[in-house]
C-alpha cells in the first residue's frame, strides 16, 4: 500500500511489459525503493542509515560466502585456515579484513539507526511492527556476530564462546544440561565450532528475510520524518527514486570511504590481540572481553555482583542483560506521548541524550578492568538504563508539555513560503 | 516469552533489576584494592618507528633481511615461525638460490618418513616447507625451558598489545631488579623480585619474564650490509621482521587502500553533486 498519489509503474519497453504481466518483480522494486514509494521530503542524513545497514549486510554476505570457500570449520585447523586466507588466498586478507571490520561497521550503522528511531519516535504508532521487527533483526545480528567471532578459533573466540554459552548454565536446575546440549560437549570444541559455522551461514539469510518484513511493515504507514508529523498530502513527499536514491548514494559513498580507511589502514584496531593466539582450553586470557559492540550489555551483565531475593548474581546478570534488549520490544507501549519527534519534546530530548551517554559509558565500563569504581559505575549506569525505560519514560510522557507541532511537513520545510507548495515530486526542474 | 505474561510482568522484572542494583550500590564496600607491584612498575612500550608504519608505509627490505638474520641466528633456537614458509622469504628480497640455501642449511630438519623403512625420519628443509620448530613438541619445548613455552613468533606483533614497539621494548628492556628504580624512584619490593629462572623486565605485564635476555652484546650478529649490530639495532630489525611475518600483505593492503580511498572520494564527490543536482532548488 502507499499514498494515493504514488506514481504507478508503467513499463514502456515491450519486454518489461511482458515481464510485468508474468512476474512483476520490477513493479515490486519500483513500489518498494523506486519512484512508486513516496517519502517525506524533509528526511535528514540520519535516514540514510537503514540503507547503509542493508549495504553492510550485503558486504557481509558476499565476503562471507567467499571466505567460506576457504575456511575449514575444524578445531584442529580452523585457526591455520584463517591464516592461510590471510597469506595464500588471492586477496584473502582483503576478504577477511572486510568481513571482520564489516561486522563492526554493520553494528555502527545499526546503532545509529536504532538511536535515530529513539530520537524521532519512529517506534510509535503506526510503526510499532517496524520497530519490533527491527529488534528481532538486532537480536539475530548479535547471535550471528557472536558465532562469527568464534570461527577463527583464537583465544578470544574460544573463551568468548565459553563465557556466552555459560549464560545458559545460570538457568536453575536445567542450565548445565542445556549448555552441554547447545555446545555438543562440556566445553567449546569441534562440535560447537561446526554448529556455530552452520548457524553463522544460515542466520544472515534469516536476517535478510526479516529485513524484507521490516521494509514491508515500513511501507504500510510510510517513513517517519524529523518532525514526526504525518504526511498530509502530495506536497509533503517526494518519490524515493531519484530523490533518496541520490541522497543514499552519497551517504553510501561516505560510509564506504570511512569503512575503507579502517579496513586498509587500521584493520586490527577494533579487534583484540589475543585472537591472534590459537585457542587454548588450558590457558585463560587475563581479561576476556567481547567485541566492542557487545560491551554495554557485557557491562550490565557484570554489574550484578551479589545475590538478591534468593536469585544468584549470575542469573540476575544474565536476565538483566537479555532484559535490556527485550525491554525494547515494549517501548512502543511504554512511551505514551503522542508526539513522535524529540525536537518537540523538551524533556524527552534531554533524557534521550542522557541515555546515549549512559550507553556509551556502559560500553567503556564493559572493557575496563573491574575495579571498585568500575563496578559501581556499571551498577549506576545499568540501573539508569532500566530506569530510563521503566520510570523516566512513563513519567515524562505524562507530565511533558510538547512544543507546538508544525501543521504539516511542507509548512515546517517552507516556513510559510507558498511558492513551493505545489506537489513536490511532480514539479519539473 | 515475556510478552506472553501480560503487560505487568515485564515492568516488575525490570524494576527488580533496578532494585537489585540500588541495593548493591548501597551495601557495597568501597575500599579500593592496594596497588600491586605490576601496577607501579609496569612500563608501556617505547615508541618505535618502522618504515612499514603509516598509511603509505612500506617494508625496508634491507632491515627485514637483517631481522631475519637475527631471528635465524638467535630467536629460532627456541621459537618457531610455523606460518612462514621458506619460499615466502623471496618476498623480502632473497633470491631463489638464497632461499633454497637458507632452507637447506636450516639448523632444524623437518619431519619426514624414511623412504626405505617407513620409519619416522627428518630431512633437510625445502623452500616449500614452513619454518620448523626447534622442538619436537610442546613437552620437549617446556622441558628445555624450565616449563615455559616459547611462543610461535609468526603472529607475535599482532598477538600482543603494543605490537612491534612492545617486542622491541621487551628485547631491550631487561634491567637489574636490585638496582632498578621506577619513575617515582622506588625500588622493586622484595616480593616482586624474580624467582630463579625468571628475569626482571618492566615491559612485561607481570614484570618477571621467563625468557633470558636473548640480545646481550653488540655485534652478536654480523650484518652483511655493514650495519652496526648494536643490541637496539638488532631488536629493531627483528621487530620489523616480525611485523612482516605477521602481516606479509601489508604493502598490498596499503597500496590497494590508497587506490580504493581515492576512487571512493571521487565517487562520493560525484554522488554529492548528483544529489545536489537532483534536489536543486527544492527546499527540504
Amino acid at each position: 500500500m502507499s499514498f494515493p498519489w504514488a506514481q504507478h509503474y508503467a513499463p514502456k519497453h515491450p519486454v518489461m511489459q511482458w515481464l510485468d504481466q508474468r512476474l512483476p518483480v520490477p513493479r515490486l522494486v519500483y513500489n518498494a525503493v523506486g519512484a512508486g514509494y513516496p517519502v517525506p521530503r524533509n528526511l535528514n542524513y540520519f535516514w540514510n542509515f537503514g540503507v547503509l545497514a542493508g549495504a553492510a549486510l550485503g558486504i557481509q554476505i558476499i565476503t562471507g560466502i567467499v571466505l567460506a570457500m576457504h575456511y575449514a570449520a575444524n578445531g584442529a585447523i580452523a585457526f591455520d585456515s584463517v591464516e592461510q586466507i590471510m597469506r595464500d588466498v588471492n586477496s584473502g586478507w582483503l576478504l577477511r579484513y572486510a568481513h571482520a571490520n564489516g561486522a563492526s561497521f554493520f553494528f555502527i550503522v545499526v546503532y545509529i539507526h536504532i538511536f535515530r528511531g529513539l530520537f524521532y519516535g519512529s517506534y510509535k504508532a503506526p510503526r510499532e511492527m517496524v520497530w519490533l521487527l527491527g529488534v528481532v533483526i538486532f537480536l539475530l545480528m548479535m547471535a550471528t556476530a557472536f558465532m562469527g567471532y568464534v570461527l577463527p578459533w583464537g583465544q578470544m573466540s574460544f573463551w568468548g564462546a565459553q563465557v556466552i554459552t555459560g549464560f545458559f548454565s545460570a538457568i536453575p536446575v536445567v542450565g548445565d544440561p542445556i549448555r552441554i546440549w547447545l555446545l555438543g560437549g562440556f566445553a567449546p570444541d569441534n562440535a560447537a565450532l561446526n554448529r556455530f559455522f552452520s548457524l553463522h551461514y544460515l542466520l544472515p539469510f534469516v536476517i535478510a528475510g526479516v529485513i524484507i518484513l521490516h521494509i514491508w511493515a515500513l511501507h504500510i504507514p510510510g517513513s517517519n520524518n524529523p518532525t514526526g508529523v504525518d504526511v498530509k498530502g502530495p506536497q509533503d513527499t517526494v518519490p524515493f527514486h531519484p530523490y533518496y536514491t541520490a541522497k543514499d548514494g552519497f551517504g553510501l559513498g561516505v560510509f564506504l570511504t570511512l569503512f575503507a580507511l579502517v579496513l586498509f589502514f587500521a584493520p586490527n584496531a577494533l579487534g583484540h590481540p589475543d585472537n591472534y593466539i590459537p585457542a587454548n582450553p588450558l590457558s585463560t586470557p587475563a581479561h576476556i572481553v567481547p567485541e566492542w559492540y557487545f560491551l554495554p550489555f557485557y557491562a550490565i551483565l557484570k554489574a550484578f555482583t551479589f545475590n538478591f531475593l534468593w536469585i544468584p548474581a549470575k542469573l540476575w546478570g544474565v536476565m538483566a542483560m537479555f532484559g535490556s534488549i527485550l525491554l525494547l520490544f515494549f517501548l512502543p507501549w511504554i512511551d505514551r506521548s503522542p508526539v513522535r519527534s524529540a525536537n518537540y519534546r523538551p524533556k524527552y530530548k534531554w533524557f534521550f541524550w542522557m541515555l546515549v551517554v549512559d550507553v556509551l559509558v556502559l560500553g567503556y565500563l564493559g572493557q575496563a578492568e573491574p575495579t571498585v569504581l568500575v563496578v559501581l559505575g556499571s551498577q549506576v549506569c545499568a540501573a539508569y538504563y532500566f530506569a530510563h525505560f521503566l520510570i523516566i519514560l512513563p513519567i515524562i510522557s505524562r507530565i511533558e508539555r510538547p512544543l507546538p507541532l508544525p501543521n504539516s511537513i511542507t509548512e515546517s520545510v517552507l516556513h510559510g513560503e507558498k511558492a513551493e507548495a505545489a506537489p513536490f515530486g511532480t514539479q519539473t526542474a | 516469552m515475556l510478552r506472553l505474561f501480560g503487560p505487568l510482568i515485564a515492568p516488575i522484572v525490570g524494576l527488580g533489576f533496578i532494585a537489585a542494583l540500588i541495593l548493591a550500590i548501597i551495601t557495597a564496600s568501597y575500599e579500593s584494592e592496594p596497588a600491586t607491584a605490576a601496577h607501579e612498575f609496569h612500563l608501556h612500550p617505547k615508541p618505535l618507528h618502522l618504515a612499514s608504519d603509516g598509511m603509505l608505509g612500506k617494508f625496508d627490505r634491507q632491515q627485514l633481511q637483517r631481522g631475519f638474520q637475527v631471528y635465524k641466528e638467535v630467536c629460532s633456537a627456541c621459537h618457531s615461525a610455523r606460518l612462514v614458509a621458506f619460499r615466502d622469504l623471496s618476498e623480502i628480497g632473497f633470491t631463489v638460490p638464497e632461499v633454497k640455501a637458507i632452507a637447506k642449511n636450516w639448523a632444524t630438519e623437518v619431519p619426514s618418513v624414511n623412504p626405505e623403512t617407513g620409519e619416522p625420519a627428518t630431512r633437510k628443509a625445502l623452500p616449500s616447507d614452513y619454518i620448523p620448530s626447534p622442538y619436537a613438541n610442546e613437552t620437549a619445548a617446556r622441558a628445555a625451558n624450565n616449563n615455559a613455552l616459547p611462543p610461535d613468533l609468526s603472529l607475535i606483533t599482532k598477538a600482543r598489545e603494543g605490537g612491534a614497539p612492545y617486542v622491541h621494548s621487551l628485547l631491550t628492556g631487561y634491567r637489574d631488579p636490585n638496582t632498578y628504580r621506577n619513575e617515582k624512584g622506588e625500588a622493586l619490593p622484595a616480593d616482586a623480585k624474580p624467582s630463579a629462572n625468571l628475569h626482571f623486565n618492566p615491559y612485561y605485564a607481570n614484570l618477571n619474564f621467563a625468557m633470558p635476555p636473548p640480545l646481550v652484546a653488540d655485534g652478536q650478529v654480523s650484518y652483511a650490509d655493514g650495519t652496526k649490530a648494536s643490541v637496539d639495532q638488532m631488536a629493531q630489525d627483528v621487530s620489523a621482521f616480525l611485523v612482516w611475518t605477521a602481516e606479509p600483505k601489508l604493502e598490498n593492503r596499503h597500496r590497494t587502500g590508497v587506490a580504493v580511498v581515492i576512487f571512493l572520494l571521487i565517487a562520493t564527490t560525484l554522488a554529492y553533486f548528483s544529489y545536489q543536482n537532483i534536489w536543486a532548488g527544492r527546499k527540504h
